[in-house]
């Protein structure tokens, strides 16, 4: 009997991903965000120094709503980086790594980072 | 690297629906199959299952299955009742035990798959020789230098013993090892949850004097280190077990370990 053509059982096509291994992929995929956006912020930090006409245009399509949107959703992905980098920092200590707590802190840094978000849109603008 | 979707040869077709004839409380089963014989794409059959007449738990429905429907299903499974580990597969989404999960607690059709990202034997037996070399290589018994006194045992106290709880309870079903996506993606190098969880057994234990061996053998960018915290073995151990916990526990030995 040949063995080499083993099919792969299916991973993400049927796996019911938990609160936490979502979490987890948010974490990356804020991660991965904020790299572009730290590109977007060296860029506009740019055009003020050098390039003044871009740098009206840049500040125009950030007023607009899907630079608006864009905005938000950095800020948001920057806040929940953030918050749930120190809920990093308590596991690498060893703490809240039960079942419980681990859920509890999820939801924890969900609320916070929308909170957060909110703050800076409303009392910041 | 990370491969999202299957293989060619892995992707799954739609196969048989097998209807109960008379029966009124009905429940259905949908399994993945492959015959290693055929060839063919792996497909998932649909067993109804006349629920008037089958035991309570997954297994028990399996079991009606292949004794009176389909004799070709093949699944591995042994104690009934939570310890040994074989029936360990993936029902509705989660991995866990057939034989300890009720049919009560699933969705109307079961969807019951072999555990995720792993070489498929037959139907739901998955290829665990990896697993189990990696459980070898972590050298899971104690080890000493020192002589015991003859005619006694390697005594501990009452607190030492403590920190074996939730660790030797392990029966090694690879729950927790095939819900890792960091397992999924890493799984030549990365050792995986039960693994880790127990090689920390050992590295816990106050009569094995190789805790300085066993962390150096550790030290390694992908043998402990590819698990980042995402806690879905903790999320799926059948046992109520904490892998993750674990895995934390020996990334601080680790480090401390350098702080000196």
């Amino acid at each position: 009997m040949k063995t080499s053509n083993r099919p792969l059982s299916p991973h993400i096509q049927v796996y019911k991903m938990p609160l936490s291994a979502k979490l987890s992929i948010l974490h990356r995929l804020t991660g991965l965000a904020l790299s572009f956006a730290a590109v977007i912020l060296v860029f506009w930090l740019f055009t003020l120094a050098f390039l003044p006409h871009y740098a009206v245009a840049l500040q125009g399509f950030f007023a607009s709503t899907l630079g608006k949107v864009i905005l938000i959703s950095i800020n948001f992905a920057f806040f929940y980086h953030f918050c749930n980098g120190i809920r990093h920092l308590f596991w690498d200590v060893g703490k809240g790594l039960e079942l419980e707590q681990v859920n509890r802190s999820g939801v924890i840094v969900i609320i916070a980072a929308v909170l957060l978000t909110t703050l800076v849109w409303t009392i910041g603008a | 690297m990370a491969e999202f979707s299957l293989p060619k040869n892995s992707k799954i077709t739609k196969g048989k629906y097998i209807k109960a004839e008379g029966a009124t409380n009905v429940r259905k089963l949908k399994v993945y199959r492959w015959d290693p014989e055929t060839g063919d794409n792996p497909r998932t059959d649909t067993y109804e299952i006349d629920m008037d007449n089958c035991g309570p738990m997954v297994l028990d429905a399996l079991n009606k299955v292949k004794n009176e429907i389909d004799t070709t299903l093949t699944y591995r499974r042994s104690c009934r009742e939570g310890i040994c580990g074989s029936c360990a597969m993936n029902i509705d989404g989660t991995n866990t035990l057939a034989c300890t999960k009720s049919m009560k607690d699933c969705k109307d059709t079961v969807a019951i798959y072999p555990l995720p990202h792993m070489d498929v034997i037959k139907d739901l037996v998955p290829d665990l020789s990896h697993f189990y070399s990696q459980y070898a290589s972590v050298q899971p018994w104690i080890q000493t230098d020192s002589v015991p006194l003859p005619d006694t045992e390697r005594l501990q106290s009452i607190e030492d013993r403590e920190k074996l709880d939730g660790l030797y309870e392990c029966i090694l079903c690879a729950c927790c090892q095939t819900s890792c996506p960091s397992y999924w993606w890493n799984g030549d190098r990365y050792l995986g949850p039960a693994v880790l969880l127990q090689s920390y057994r050992f590295l816990a234990d106050s009569r094995d004097e190789y805790t300085g061996e066993r962390l150096e053998d550790l030290e390694d960018p992908f043998k402990v280190f590819r698990c980042h915290t995402i806690m879905s073995c903790t999320n799926t151990c059948p046992k109520g077990l904490n892998p993750g916990k674990a895995i934390a526990e020996i990334k601080k030995l680790i480090t401390e370990r350098h702080a000196l």
